[in-house]
């Protein structure tokens, strides 16, 4: 059974229908990414699957229980933690702050215990500050512990957002355009670190637009197109199928 | 010792709380002080809930109003032990806030600002309606807080117990905003969406933060009640919630040493401009604008880092 399983998803806002039938696979541990070109619906399929909108019609399953219609608070509590296109850092807070907050549903919660600071909390509170630590570095970001995210650079928020995902330990991971503006040398960083989080047994779903990074890194690609599946499959297969090259060049039928 | 690095403000406050009655020359500065701690916890709970949640309430002097009464009238006219008329007042206030914030919180921005302000109107308006019980808007007396046959009257007495309250918010409160339950507050006023993902409820944590602040501002108005000895509906009009909000900004949003230099100097300031005679609102005025002009941020957040390099919330 897939780890991820869409079956035959749609939402239509007003007149447009932005994701239209769409179904697909994601097995354990792999790399599955989405492409398309601008508008094809990308980040509105990312939005239905993390619960940020609820689908017309369609199914969702994680590990075979089906999610479609839950709040993202909840889908959070079943594994699923997401990086956004446009940053989502809190710039209220520091980085390690802001990693912490990932963690949120390990953690004892309890207002009146908080307030009188129980040792509990307290103690727990300290091998969190670890292990954010820990994760920071894991992303390349160890001297950046202390800062607050708002003076941070924007190259360091998007590897500090993937952080914070980690924090939840997360079954599986969504990515929005991790690499959007940034520049090789940067692009390249994150490229590594997705394989990275992949080999720790995260299942990671992308959507990118760096070509380069997407047929380096993803075990399966899923092509999508006025909001429809035009194919799917891995690097090579959709490198060379000629809707791809279509869609993406325009054809001269 | 970590408790020292972690409280080291709270130790000079104790300190300073500690030698204060050595300075202070008679009771009307003693009343000063007092009418400041009192401020210092209310804004203290209403800046949990503005600065760090960054949700807005223009009627928590309501819920000030509600305790105030609930102290007033329940041991008058029903014969309730005072502190159990505290404790009724601060549960009718909480339950208000638990009932009100689901549907208020769906609201953002202007709409929860003006939610809220009607909440705290229909309060005043209740209050000064219902004559035969609260006296209308000549206000009623409120019998004195007595623990264990020790009653507590006079200046002096009350300028420990508010000491120690006032210690006691202040740990509490920074501990709260170092904790999980602080951390999800904040991060939901940074990016609802992104706390969402992480599995904070958000309507929850609103909820929670609005109900807790509620609670404390019922039993600050509770011990107002008791200290002052009488309560008039003044204590729960627009102004005095306005007066409540104003100290958070001056002070410093998010800060909560801010709410304590808020309140402190928006409770000085009328007594210490009195030698304007007539003119003292509009120099009030003109440097509530200058603050905000110079120190948007607030008092506490600004010098921080202007002095201190590194800014951080409760510092």
């Amino acid at each position: 059974m897939a780890l991820l399983e869409v079956d035959n998803l749609s939402i239509a806002f007003g007149g447009v229908t932005a994701v239209q039938h769409v179904s697909f696979a994601v097995e354990r541990g792999l790399v599955y990414s989405v492409i398309g070109p601008n508008g094809a619906g990308k980040t509105t399929l990312f939005n239905l699957i993390t619960g940020v909108y609820t689908p017309n019609e369609g199914e969702i399953r994680l590990a075979g229980e089906s999610i479609a219609g839950m709040a993202p608070h909840e889908l959070a509590l079943k594994g699923m933690a997401r990086t956004f296109q446009n940053l989502q850092i809190c710039m209220n807070m520091t980085a390690l702050e802001n990693v912490m907050v990932g963690a949120h549903l390990q953690l004892d919660r309890n207002l009146v215990k908080a307030m009188l600071r129980f040792p509990g909390i307290a103690r727990r509170d300290r091998e969190l500050k670890d292990t954010a630590r820990e994760l920071m570095a894991f992303v390349g970001l160890e001297s950046y512990w202390n800062l607050g995210a708002s003076s941070m650079p924007y190259g360091a928020l998007k590897r500090l957002e993937i952080a914070r995902a980690l924090a939840a330990k997360p079954r599986i991971l969504f990515l929005d355009e991790p690499a959007a503006g940034l520049n090789a040398r940067e692009t390249a960083e994150i490229d590594e670190l997705v394989r990275k989080v992949a080999d720790n047994d995260v299942t990671v779903v992308l959507v990118e637009h760096d070509m380069k990074m997407v047929m380096n890194i993803s075990d399966r690609i899923l092509v999508l197109d006025y909001g429809k599946k035009l194919t799917e499959g891995t690097a090579r297969e959709v490198r060379e199928n000629p809707d791809v090259i279509a869609a993406y060049l325009g054809s001269n039928v | 010792m970590s408790i020292l690095r972690r409280h080291h403000v709270l130790i000079i406050l104790a300190a300073v709380l500690l030698l204060l009655p050595l300075v202070l020359p008679n009771n009307y500065y003693y009343d000063i002080v007092i009418r400041m701690a009192i401020n210092a916890i209310l804004v203290l709970g209403l800046n949990l809930l503005i600065g760090f949640a960054g949700q807005i309430s223009l009627g928590h002097a309501g819920f000030v109003g509600i305790g105030a009464y609930a102290s007033a009238i329940l041991p008058t006219h029903f014969g309730w032990h005072p502190l159990l008329a505290m404790a009724a007042g601060a549960t009718i206030a909480s339950a208000i806030a638990a009932i009100v914030a689901r549907p208020i919180f769906r609201l953002k921005g202007h709409y929860l600002a003006m939610a809220t302000l009607g909440l705290g109107i229909i309060t005043a308006i209740v209050i000064k309606n219902e004559a035969a019980y609260t006296g209308g808007p000549d206000g009623m007396p409120v019998v004195a807080l007595a623990l264990m046959g020790f009653e507590i009257s006079g200046e002096k007495k009350w300028y420990w117990v508010l000491a120690v309250v006032l210690l006691f918010s202040f740990w509490a409160a920074r501990n709260l905003i170092d904790s999980p339950f602080g951390r999800a507050l904040r991060a939901l006023h940074g990016s609802e969406v992104a706390s969402q993902v992480m599995g904070v409820d958000v309507v929850r944590y609103k909820v929670a933060i609005f109900v807790l602040s509620a609670f404390f501002a019922s039993l600050m108005g509770s011990v107002t009640a008791h200290y002052i000895g009488f309560v008039t509906p003044n204590i729960a009009d627009f102004f005095h919630s306005i007066e409540l909000v104003t100290m958070v900004v001056i002070g410093g949003m998010a800060s909560i040493y801010g709410s304590l230099i808020g309140a402190i100097l928006l409770t000085a300031l009328p007594q210490a401009l009195s030698t304007f005679e007539g003119w003292e609102t509009v120099v009030f005025g003109a440097i509530l604008m200058f603050c905000m002009i110079f120190m948007p941020r607030g008092l506490v957040p600004t010098l921080a880092q202007r002095f201190g390099g590194r800014e951080s919330e409760g510092d």
